[in-house]
This record gives C-alpha cells, structure tokens and sequence, in this order.
C-alpha cells in the first residue's frame, strides 16, 4: 500500500509531472508566470482545489452515473473554485488584485478535470486526495521554476511582492538578483513563457534520456531507486 | 566481376551547394555592409564582428548539443551569414551584449531549436531582431547621423572600444531618431506630413543612405546592388523581391493619393528602413519562404501588405520583422494551396487520359 502512495508521489511531482509530462494547464501557466510569487499563489490555489476535488469526487463516485460524470465533476470544481477565490478575495486581498483575474479560470484548468477523470472517480477517498495533493505540488513545483526563471531574467528580481502571498515574515524572500538591471521584457510577457518552458521541457528530457542511458534499460521509466515506474 | 559504384542516369551538378550559396549571398552584402561600417566606423565595426563571432560560437555550442558533425557545418557560412544579417539589423552603436544575444535567439533558439539549418520555420534574423526590439526598445532605436570612419566627429578606435563595451553614455546627445521614427512620433503629435519631411534629409540621401538606421540597411542603392548580383547569379529568383516592391509601391501609392498629408508617398516608403534589404535578403530566404513562384508572389506581397498596415496605423516605426515573422507562420499554408502540376498528371491530380491510337 505505502508503494502506491510513493508512485502517486513520484508520479505528481516528476515522471507524470502536470506540466512538464502532461503539457496540460499552460493557459495559467504562461499567464501568471512572470513572477515566482504569482506562480507560487497560483500553484497553492490549484493545489487546494485539487486535493478538495479529489475528496469530494472520490466520495461521491458511486452516486455520479457515468453518463452525466462530466457535468457532475465541473459542478464540484465550480463549487471549489468559487470557494477559493472567495477565500483570497477575503484573507489575502493584496495577492487577489494580482492574480484575481486568474482564479475563477481554476474551473477550466484542465488538470483537476483530468485528475477527476482519471484518477480520482476510480479511487478510494485518501488516495484520490493524496494524488490532488501531488498533482498539485507537482504544478506549483513547476509555477515557481519556471516564474522564477523568467522572473530573474526578465526584470532581475526573485520572490517579488511575496509578503503580500506569505504575511510580512516572508519580507526577506524579496530579492533583487541583479541591481540596476534592466531587464528583458519579451521574458515576462507570454512569449518568453513558451521559451522557458520548452528549454525546461528540454532539459528534463534530456536528463531523462541520460539517466536512461546510464541505468541501461530499454524504454520504461525509472524511478530514483531504479525501481521501474509503470503508468 | 568487380563492384563499381551504382551507374545513375545522365544527371549532371549545378554546382550549388550551401557554401556556394552562402558565399555568394555574402559577397552581394558586401557593399551595403562595407558602407554601413564606413559611415557608422570604429563602433560599427566592433558590433559587427562580435555578433559574427558570437554567431559561430553558439553554432558551435548548439551543433555539439544536438550531437552534429561540429565541423562539417560550422563552416558551411550559414551560422557566419546569419551572424552578418543579424548584425546588419541593428543600431550601429550598440553595446556588445545586444550583438551577442541575438546571435543567441537568432542560432539557438530561432534555428536550432527547430532542428537546424532547413528545419526552422521563422527567419531566424528577424526573430532575433523582434526578441531585442521588443525587450530592449531603448537600445534599439538609439539610431544616429553617420560620421565616417576618420571624419571630425567620428569617435578614435579607444572611445569606440569603450562604446563597444560599455555602451554610450550620453548617448541622448547625439543620437538621431530614423524617419520612420521622426515621421510616427510627428504625425502622432498632430504634425502635417510635408512639415515633417521638410525638415528631414530627402530622397537622394535616403536612396544614398547618408541617414540614421540600422547598421547595413541604410544605403538602398548598394542593397539594390547586391539584389540584383544575387538575381544574376540565380542565387534568388525575381518573385518576392518584386511581389514585396509592388505591393508596397501600390498600397502607399493609392493611400498618398488619397491624403498626401497623413501617408507617406511609394519611394519614401520603399527606400527606408529595412525595406529593400528584407526585400532582398529577408523573404528570399530559401527555409523560410514558399517553394513555388506563386507562393513566393503571395508571400511577397503579404509581407509588404502588412508592413505597410504595422508602418501606418501600429505602433511601432517599422514593422518589416513582424511582418515577416507573420507570413512565415503562412508558408506550410500557401504550400499546401499553391502546388505545381505532377508531372504526367492534371493540376486536380488525376493522371492524363491518353487516347488510345
């Protein structure tokens, strides 16, 4: 059993990565990627919704005839949703001016339907929610790389505005990376988001390719023990 | 019997290969170039060989990362011309890093990204010229009135050295904006259009290229030069060199016309800015243009079109760049529509009935 929690977790975080596997939700994520503090506020957002959606649709699996899941699943990620973007309108109103514009669009990320779909209209409560907790991490794990790449080559900073996300305690993330920098405005706007994302994209497959090359093994992915992962 | 190679029909080689195409191209940028780093000197010059320089490198880099015969390809003159077109574009004093960063975007990026030389979908010059323009908008349009190499004015080769390097200081004292700057930045603030050109050099030094611009796009008699050297050569064919000239020469021709104070007239339009260089080196790419003559004569005609539409109503001075870029997403569409007739078929693609005799 605790081998099923370690895949799901391998899977979320890198080998069925939502981004950099999957290439699902780039809508988000090129829109709010021009700094690491959004892509964090956005990844923690979709995390909360996946890992409610996970519970609520595992839970209510049995009773959602097959023929109307779809709908069903899309009632339930909109109730979530809108729970959420009135919970950062409410507590975290700073951070929703920034990303206000973005949230209400979690209901059409597609990620949680496909994590409804397929993973979490099959399973058990706990894993479904474990698997939403992973996804999640997995996306905002992404977010933040990629907002913090574009964010130290576009204007020279990193963690930007991250006391208006964290609370005042976090003042101290807020760096300037390079002084009296310029910077490369292509980066922050959407195009530079694709480039990011295609030289990580890039970089991942090629060290897969390499670690692939140095275990010796034909085709199938492997995990960091060397176990096989099978999807 | 002994093996001997495989006998092939009676074929014979024109000759051409990428190194001779290549070589011949440079040789027609040879002019426009030399011009260019005559009127522009020491600062030109420096630019100019550290984008070529920082062009090979990254080839080099990005030839070793894709595991291709470093070699063979670095010295085919496709990384060195593109390096030479790229540098051409740019403002003739820029700092170093804006030189080496689009021979980044223009190799890596616009070229190997996409698989290599005869891979890439975008021409990677002009990608290379919209990433630094629309990140770096001050550096790029810090356009100045030549001053000859050795001339008064012009700076020795320590302060050129130091310009290269460092960037121009006082850079707003001297510089010069380009007319098609002059012209959107006047007729923004409400300006008369034979106000604005009254002021400015007129056609001769525009055709000459004694005018602010880009490094090697300045002098359009010497571009025209080298486009007919490559027409004469076979290097290009006529189509959308002369696709591009007619439709820019109609459109703002009939929009002059109609209001002679508010656009600008045909010969302004098609002797500034980048237009007669792209017109003949840019859409004359053999990747990133059309495979027919009617595909070439649609794909010249659109980048004038919008090159005219981006120059009068956008924002921007000059829209060449993006309006290449825009009809190179076209190109795999115009192939598939415009295609040439199958040899023994019809152009719906049926084979030919012959009678039986």
């Amino acid at each position: 059993m605790s081998d099923d929690y370690r895949r799901i977790a391998l899977d979320g975080i890198w080998a069925n990565n939502v981004v950099f596997s999957q290439m699902l939700a780039l809508c988000p994520l090129l829109a709010v990627t021009g700094t690491a503090t959004n892509g964090l506020g956005m990844g923690l957002a979709t995390t909360a919704v996946l890992i409610a959606s996970g519970f609520l649709v595992a839970l209510l699996r049995r009773l959602i005839e097959p023929e109307i899941r779809i709908p069903a699943f899309v009632l339930v990620i909109a109730i979530l949703v809108t729970i959420v973007d009135l919970s950062i309108n409410a507590w975290l109103h700073d951070l929703y001016k920034v990303l206000g514009l973005f949230i209400p669009l979690i209901v059409t990320n597609c990620v949680i339907l496909g994590r409804a779909e397929s993973f979490a209209s099959k399973a058990r409560v706990l894993p479904a929610m474990f698997d939403g907790l992973m996804m999640g991490l997995g996306f905002t794990l992404a977010l933040v790389v990629l907002g913090a790449i574009r964010e130290i080559l576009g204007s020279g900073t990193l963690f930007a505005n991250a006391s208006l996300l964290l609370g005042e305690h976090f003042r101290i993330l807020e760096t300037t990376v390079i002084p009296d920098y310029k910077g490369v405005l292509l980066l922050i706007l959407p195009p530079g988001g694709f480039i990011v994302l295609a030289l990580l994209l890039a970089a991942k497959r090629s060290f897969e390719l390499r670690r692939r090359a140095a275990v010796g093994t034909r085709g199938g992915d492997r995990d960091v023990g060397g176990k096989e992962i099978t999807i | 019997m002994t093996a001997r190679g495989p006998i092939g029909g009676p074929h014979t080689h024109s000759g051409a290969s990428v190194g001779r195409t290549m070589g011949l191209v440079a040789v027609a940028l040879v002019p426009a170039t030399a011009y260019g780093l005559y009127a522009f000197g020491w600062p030109a010059l420096f630019l100019f060989s550290g984008t070529v320089v920082a062009a090979l490198l990254w080839e080099a880099l990005s030839l070793k990362l894709a595991g291709k015969p470093v070699r063979l390809f670095l010295f085919d003159g496709s990384a060195l011309l593109t390096g030479w077109i790229v540098a051409m574009t740019l403002p003739p004093w820029a700092p170093w890093w804006i030189g080496v960063l689009g021979a980044f975007v223009a190799i890596v990026l616009g070229k190997h990204a996409f698989g290599g030389l005869g891979q890439n979908v975008f021409n990677p010059a002009m990608i290379a010229r919209i990433f630094l323009l629309i990140s770096f908008p001050v550096e790029m349009t810090q356009f100045l009135e030549p001053r000859p190499l050795l001339s008064p004015g012009a700076p020795g080769l320590a302060e050129s050295l130091a310009i290269f390097v460092f960037g121009h200081a006082g850079f707003d004292a001297i510089s010069s904006a380009s007319l098609l700057g002059t012209v959107k930045t006047a007729l923004g603030q409400g300006t008369a259009l034979p106000d604005i050109l009254s002021n400015s050099h007129g056609l001769l030094p525009l055709a000459i290229g004694a005018v602010p611009g880009s490094l090697g796009e300045t002098s359009a008699v010497l571009l025209v030069l080298g486009g007919l050297f490559l027409l004469a050569t076979r290097v290009i064919t006529w189509h959308a060199p002369v696709a591009m000239i007619a439709t820019m020469a109609a459109l703002s021709g009939g929009f002059h016309l109609a209001d002679p104070a508010r656009f600008l007239d045909p010969a302004t339009q098609l002797l500034s800015g980048t237009f007669l260089f792209a017109a003949f080196f840019i859409v004359t790419d053999y990747v990133t243009a059309p495979a027919t003559g009617t595909g070439k004569l649609i794909f010249g005609a659109g980048v004038a079109f919008l090159t005219f539409v981006i120059r009068t109503f956008a924002a921007y001075p000059e829209g060449i760049g993006f309006a290449v870029l825009l009809m190179n997403a076209t190109v795999p569409l115009i192939d598939h529509v415009v295609r040439p007739r199958i040899y023994g078929r019809t152009r719906s693609g049926e084979p030919i009935r012959y009678e039986e005799r």
